[in-house]
């Protein structure tokens, strides 16, 4: 008898969309059709080998996949313990994980026949890949960044606008990711008919954070091939940063049923834990609740009133995670742990000198993590982390912070 | 069970004119005023009452609420407090129906089981919660109507025919039709396809049918009337409150700000049906 799958961590989420307790479709009923809509158009291309086929040309010849995976031997040298690769994912057109994502739905939107695109940022790397292949295909697109991102992230907003789109900042609260996607609902709500929200990360209402998953789920497969064809073998951690929690769903999925590979999430710990509201560790900070359309931990008051939060790095600034991440947490199938600024900046300049790539603040919170855990690991044992993004949008904010400006 | 609701609309109809539902914020601009506005609003022709619970995210409201909510919970508002203001109201007027409108995640911190019975001790009648569409039932659908409170579900133009049933299947109280699709404090497009609109709700149900969103002056509310049972305004009520406030603070023009709007869009839910 085959038992594969029974017992599997991989089979979320269930027909309402829940992981566990978490997921389902928290929006109101204007945006109910339209998300029901959407799981049947992408049901549908699931199981079309023509999607396929275009994702997968898109994903070689216009993303630059599979990214590499490197050994980063002066960095393995210096942390004395586990070898250490990156996925390369900064690597991709754009400059990071998020254009995976981006080609899945652009075709999706196109299938569907919408004829707007609308998007949230927080670092800028999905606003600036939802421009790059709105550009591509042709469709108008929108996209709302909170006022302070618009700020920390300028070399992203100008790509934007030069790439055709329309930056809406956001002023609302702290003017971070939360509220660019408070402002992109509202957008969404008054155009259903037209619009396609091209939701950048593995949260939001079902099926988002299964499609998102999905999509990104080929940073993990390449990293398990690529290790069984060179090394024989599987990694022995995985690490990836959590904002959303794209890239690390992503990178983990392929794992989740080999007990053996551990898994790490770096979530954003600002200030530290516990300085309050001076954080975004949704699950080491936050309690479930209901926010964007998901069940998830979130960082909120004793009256369920949502917390700004704090990260030094604008993707990671989100007070909510993915539900599949809340799962995972529960299940304590991955370790999620906080990153302070000061520890991820750390990260950031090791990274640069070391091994002469400049990640993204938001990769900088996973080397962190990766550089607490490698060290007490046998030589002989690897350690993957999903570099996921480059560091070019954050030279200026990182300058300012070290006091080289 | 009858409810209070139930009641009113069956009073009305009698009456012959559709319901003047009002939409404030809980405890904006700060708690003592938005008690005094609530108190206010049946003796300025209010039927039926909607109390905002503030949330610090309402994704789907417009600038004017939320901008009363921030002012709500700046004034430290909170969903315990809005219970309290329902108490105080129910100590004075024991028949103006109070249906509490807001998002989950405040009622789901509170507890869903606590929440239903301390609403309906309080004299709360029904709630509106804009983020539980009806395949989310378990959570506080179902528990509100065991409770004994009408759960109000938002139908919008969006929700076909085809989809119509399952969103009425729980419903009580009253059926909200949402005017437009888009966030509160917008402007309706076509008054000819809201009418459409609540004549096809009507021919699945036998429940009330109120529109809300976009509704602004008495002449929206003599013409959408003329098809409703009901009409909704909330954001130029709130917006009034804010255009009474001087420094951010309420003035003695706050609670007549309200008072007199309320009467005279009254006076369009009147002349209605001639
Ligand atoms: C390079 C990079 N990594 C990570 C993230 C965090 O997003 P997620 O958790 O969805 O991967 C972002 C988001 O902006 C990003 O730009």
């Amino acid at each position: 008898m085959d038992t594969t799958g029974i017992n599997s961590l991989r089979n979320g989420p269930d027909d309402d969309g829940r992981f566990g307790i978490f997921g389902g479709r928290f929006v109101a009923e204007t945006l109910m059709p339209l998300i029901l809509d959407l799981e049947a158009h992408y049901r549908a291309a699931q199981v079309d080998p023509a999607f396929k086929a275009e994702l997968n040309d898109l994903s070689v010849h216009y993303a630059g996949r599979p990214s590499p995976l490197y050994f980063a031997e002066r960095l393995t040298k210096h942390l004395g313990g586990a070898k250490v690769w990156f996925k390369r994912e900064e690597l991709n057109h754009t400059g990071s994980h998020k254009i995976n994502n981006c080609l899945g739905q652009i075709l999706l939107a196109k299938r569907m026949g919408k004829t707007r695109v609308i998007a949230e940022t927080g670092a800028g790397q999905h606003g600036v890949a939802t421009a790059t292949v709105c550009a591509k295909f042709e469709l108008p697109c929108t996209i709302f960044m909170g006022a302070t991102d618009v700020e920390r992230q300028m070399p992203n907003v100008l790509r934007m606008k030069m790439l055709g789109a329309e930056v809406r900042p956001v002023t609302a609260g702290a003017g971070t990711l939360k509220d660019a996607m408070n402002e992109a609902l509202r957008d969404w709500v008054t155009n259903v008919d037209s619009t396609y929200y091209l939701i950048g990360t593995a949260a939001g209402p079902h099926p988002y954070p299964e499609m998102v998953r999905d999509f990104q789920s080929v940073i993990g497969t390449e990293i398990k091939d690529e290790f069984a064809r060179t090394q024989g073998k599987l990694p022995d951690a995985v690490v990836a940063c959590v904002g959303g929690g794209s890239n690390a769903i992503g990178t983990f999925h392929a794992f989740l049923d080999d007990p053996d590979v551990k898994l790490y999430g770096a979530e954003a710990g600002g200030h530290g834990i516990d300085v309050e509201n001076g954080h975004a560790a949704s699950m080491t900070g936050g309690r479930p609740g209901v926010l964007h359309g998901n069940r998830t931990y979130l960082l909120q008051d004793k009256d369920g009133q949502i917390l700004e939060g704090h990260s030094i790095s604008a993707g990671l600034d989100y007070p909510g995670v993915g539900p599949e991440h809340a799962f995972l947490h529960d299940s304590k199938r991955v370790t999620y742990a906080p990153i302070t600024d000061t520890e991820a900046l750390e990260a950031f300049q090791l990274c640069t000198r070391l091994e002469g790539i400049i990640p993204a603040l938001e990769s900088a919170h996973g080397l962190a993590q990766l550089m607490k855990v490698a060290p007490s690991m046998d030589k002989d044992q690897s350690i993957v982390l999903c570099l996921s993004g480059r560091g070019d949008k954050d030279v200026e904010s990182v300058g300012k912070y070290l006091g080289l400006l | 069970m009858t409810t209070r609701i139930d009641t009113r609309f069956a009073a009305l109809k009698a009456e012959g004119r559709p319901a003047l539902v009002t939409y404030v914020m809980a405890g904006d601009p700060d708690l003592a005023t938005g008690q005094a506005i609530l108190e206010a609003l049946p003796q300025a022709g209010a039927d039926i009452i909607e109390l905002g619970m503030p949330f610090s995210d309402p994704m789907a409201d417009g600038v004017a609420i939320q901008l009363a909510g921030q002012r709500s919970l700046a004034a430290g508002q909170t969903l315990r407090g809005v219970l309290g203001m329902v108490e105080d109201f129910r100590r004075k007027d024991e028949t103006t129906p109070i249906v509490l409108m807001g998002y989950y995640n405040p009622v789901y911190s509170f507890g869903v089981e606590a929440f239903v019975t301390a609403a309906k001790a309080a004299g709360a009648d029904g709630l509106i919660i804009v983020d539980l569409p009806p395949e989310e039932d378990d959570e506080l659908c179902l528990p509100a109507m065991a409770a004994g409170l009408n759960f109000i579900r938002l139908t919008t133009p969006t929700t076909d025919d085809k989809r119509l049933p399952a969103v009425l299947k729980n419903s009580s109280g009253f059926v909200y039709y949402v005017s437009m699709t888009g966030v509160t404090g917008a402007v309706i497009k076509s008054r000819g396809a809201v009418g459409d609109a609540v004549d096809r709700i009507k021919s699945h149900t036998d429940l009330p049918v109120a529109v809300g969103f976009g509704i602004k002056t008495a002449e929206d509310a003599a013409e959408i009337g003329k098809h409703a049972d009901g009409i909704v305004v909330g954001s130029v009520l709130v917006d009034a409150v804010a255009r009474s406030l001087v420094d951010g603070k309420a003035t003695d023009q706050t609670v007549d700000a309200v008072r007199t709007l309320v009467a005279e869009i009254f006076s369009g839910v009147k002349r209605a049906r001639g």
